[in-house]
């Protein structure tokens, strides 16, 4: 690689004062005086959230109320602080959900040992766990930063997307109970 | 007004009433320069400052408490509580009585050059300014430079006494600066001095008679100091800052390489003491520079005093005019401590050894410079 | 009123003068020179010389024990063992009190200080700086320079004798 050896300009005798340059410092700071601040007044305004932006993770329902979650534990492994913890459950044969392979029984997540990584929510297929925009979590206790299966569902509300994975699988594995094609 | 009644009262009456008066509007000064220095930096930073401290029993007044929220006078009237109560540690490895001392002793200086500087004059019935002073001694200069130069004790005791070793480098730093920069401000008063005690004259270090020199009719006599002797301003504008160890030259406390410095030790109301006391300094030390180079309570150069209340119709109202040069004098010299402020969050600090090329190598000959200079220009202009 | 602060303020300078010889601690030594010029300072405002005051507060208690303490603080002198005097400081000690008796009896014999006629308008020297100038100029003009050449021989004496540890191995 060619060095290039650049010349460093001796000072003007301007330049040695240091004085114009405080002016021109002067002056800098002075107009940043008299501008509009750029802050936010936080708890009245709030910033406005970006797409794409991982905030608490959260559970989601699907549009027909039921809980994508299927407890497979993907993401309770991947958590990479251990903030997960699933007990996995049966749904009841006699629920609508039936034909859905299993639900959670608990589902806790400690926002103290989250790092907000996403993992789960990329490890997740049934896309039953997302980080959405909630930034800010207080509590007053450990006990109290830990969500619940029900404050997560809360939190995360229903995913518009209408897959309906295990509907379609059930209506096919009825049309071929009845139709007997297969 | 009746003001015979206040002259008749016992001398030593008088002179406590005045004290406590002057000493009245330097403490809230003092602390509310503490507060304009925080919104002055949150402005030149972008933000708001602290802007929502409000005690629930005073949220009801309309205007005016939310715009005294907005300014941050009820933050500051906390943290000042917060100072007094807090628990006030001595840690177990310090010199009990310097490390007690060295606050109250930076108090001292910082409350006793006020003494010696007019803040104001009025007009007598005979239209003579008369100066409005606690002590109207004659060594005016001299005794500022004097009581100020004790200030170093504290700092030096506080670093020695606090025996660990940030607070150690800082009292050393501080007490290296501020020997290093006492020199060039003493003589770049000296042109002013020179100028103002023409020959034939009784011979005066007044501050007072440098601030009426500075009125004398035509065009050479009613300019400002600072306008005549530019660099002597300058010299002293620097040294200022150094001896007031303000930013850039704050090496006593460089909180990036010193913790805190000096006080590193310190907390609570030992700590405030330091705080305060470094304010005084700033508002004694503006207002000499008001006083020497800016004209003092003279509106404007070429327009004194008493040209105003003339054009006022206030001339024979000794009341009337102490007031208005008493506020022309504060609002220089507010003015002036907000270029403080400005400067302060605009340089970055300078690294010691810079400090003391700068001293030493640069301002030091810079002055003695300008005083063989303005000595020479001085008898010529005399001679003729 | 003005006899009693004498009194007080001779008391002070005396005593604290006593105690910096005294003290153990450099730092403490430093603090009462300290007190003891803000003392005299004060007796020299008792005899109307207030430019005198202010410059002794100005030189010696502003910068000259600043930099007392500041050598102390850097050499960290914290007391301690003090070493026996040696036959040199005994016999230089006693040569500096006899020469300081000498002059402090001839400025007492010789100072015609009842003779002098005590009148108010006086003017005091060390009072005004045109005063006090005037004499700094005309009568001790040679004094003043001589010492001044003392100080400067004083000064280069200390150069010299910090350079020549310059070359030296052990110091580093
Ligand atoms: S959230 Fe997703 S990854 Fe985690 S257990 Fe439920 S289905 Fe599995
Ligand atoms: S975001 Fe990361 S740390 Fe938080 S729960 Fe998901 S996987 Fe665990």
């Amino acid at each position: 690689m060619a060095v290039i050896p650049v010349e460093r300009k001796p000072l003007t005798l301007a330049e040695r004062t240091y004085i114009p340059q405080i002016v021109h410092g002067l002056k800098t700071t002075f107009r940043h005086l008299v501008a509009p601040n750029v802050t936010l007044e936080y708890p009245e305004q709030r910033p406005e959230i970006p797409g794409g932006y991982r905030g608490v993770p959260t559970l989601v329902r699907d549009p027909n109320g039921r809980e994508k979650c299927v407890s497979c534990q993907l993401c309770e492994f991947v958590c990479p602080p251990k903030a997960i913890r699933i007990t996995p459950g049966e749904i009841a044969s006699d629920s609508a959900q039936a034909h859905v392979e299993r639900a959670p029984q608990a589902f806790d997540i400690d926002m103290l040992r989250c790092i907000y990584c996403g993992l789960c929510q990329e490890v997740c297929p049934e896309e039953a766990i997302w980080l959405q925009t909630q930034y800010s979590m207080t509590g007053y206790t450990r006990e109290e930063m830990v969500n619940h299966k029900d404050r997560l569902y809360e939190l995360g509300g229903t995913l518009p997307d209408a897959h309906l994975k295990w509907d379609k699988k059930k209506a096919a594995e009825d049309a071929a109970a009845h139709g007997g094609h297969h | 007004m009746d003001s015979s009644l206040y002259f008749d009262l016992p001398i030593w009456v008088r002179v406590t009433l005045q004290g406590v008066a002057v000493i009245a509007v330097l403490f809230p000064l003092a602390a509310a320069c503490s507060m304009a220095e925080r919104k002055i930096s949150a402005w030149i930073q972008g933000r708001p400052g602290p802007n929502r401290t409000i005690p629930p029993f005073l949220r009801w007044i309309p205007v005016v408490a939310p715009v005294l929220q907005k300014l941050g006078l009820f933050q500051l009237a906390a943290d000042g509580g917060k100072f007094v109560f807090k628990e006030d540690p001595i840690p177990g490895h310090v010199n009990k009585v310097y490390f007690v001392l060295a606050p109250i002793l930076a108090m001292i200086p910082a409350l006793t050059t006020i003494a010696v500087v007019p803040f104001g004059a009025y007009l007598d019935s005979a239209g003579r300014a008369v100066p409005l002073v606690l002590a109207n001694v004659d060594v005016g200069i001299l005794a500022v430079f004097a009581v100020g130069s004790l200030g170093v004790y504290s700092v030096i005791l506080a670093g020695w006494a606090s025996n660990s070793k940030y607070p150690f480098l800082g009292g050393v730093r501080a007490s290296a600066q501020l020997i290093s920069y006492e020199l060039s401000m003493t003589l770049s008063v000296l042109p002013v001095f020179l100028w103002v005690n023409a020959p034939g004259g009784s011979g005066t270090l007044s501050l007072f008679d440098v601030v009426q020199s500075q009125s004398q009719p035509g065009f050479w006599g009613g300019m400002w100091y600072g306008v005549l002797m530019p660099i002597s301003a300058f010299i002293f504008l620097v040294a200022l800052f150094a001896e007031t160890n303000r930013q850039p030259f704050d090496m006593p406390e460089s909180e990036a390489d010193l913790v805190g410095g000096f006080h590193t030790e310190y907390g609570a109301f030992k700590w405030s003491l330091f705080f305060v006391a470094e304010y005084c300094h700033m508002i004694v030390g503006s207002g000499v520079f008001v006083l020497l180079f800016l004209g003092g309570w003279h509106p404007l150069p070429w327009v004194s005093l008493e040209m105003v209340s003339g054009w006022l119709h206030i001339a024979g109202s000794p009341v009337l005019t102490g007031a208005l040069a008493t506020l022309l004098f504060l609002g220089k010299v507010v003015a002036f401590i907000f270029f403080f402020m400005w400067v302060r969050w605009t340089l970055p600090r300078f690294r010691y050894d810079q400090v003391m090329t700068l001293g030493w190598q640069k301002l030091l000959p810079l002055s003695i410079a300008n005083l063989i200079a303005y000595a020479l220009a001085i008898a010529l202009i005399e001679r003729a | 009123m003005a006899d009693l602060l004498f009194y007080v303020l001779g008391g002070v300078t005396l005593g604290t003068a006593a105690l910096t010889v005294l003290s153990r601690n450099a730092v403490n030594s430093a603090m009462f020179f300290l007190l003891s010029l803000l003392a005299t300072a004060g007796l020299f405002v008792l005899l109307d010389a207030y430019l005198l005051a202010v410059l002794l507060v100005l030189v010696y208690a502003g910068a000259v024990v600043a930099l007392f303490l500041f050598i102390i603080m850097l050499l960290d002198m914290q007391g301690g063992v003090r070493p026996p005097f040696t036959r040199a400081t005994i016999a230089a000690a006693v040569a500096a009190t006899g020469l300081l008796t000498v002059g402090v009896l001839s400025f007492v014999k010789r100072a015609q200080l009842s003779a002098a006629p005590v009148s108010p308008d006086l003017p005091v020297v060390g009072a005004t700086l045109k005063s006090y100038a005037a004499q700094l100029f005309t009568t001790y003009l040679l004094p003043v320079q001589v010492v001044g050449f003392l100080l400067l021989i004083a000064m280069l004496g200390v150069i010299v004798l910090s350079k020549r540890f310059e070359g030296l191995e052990d110091i580093k």
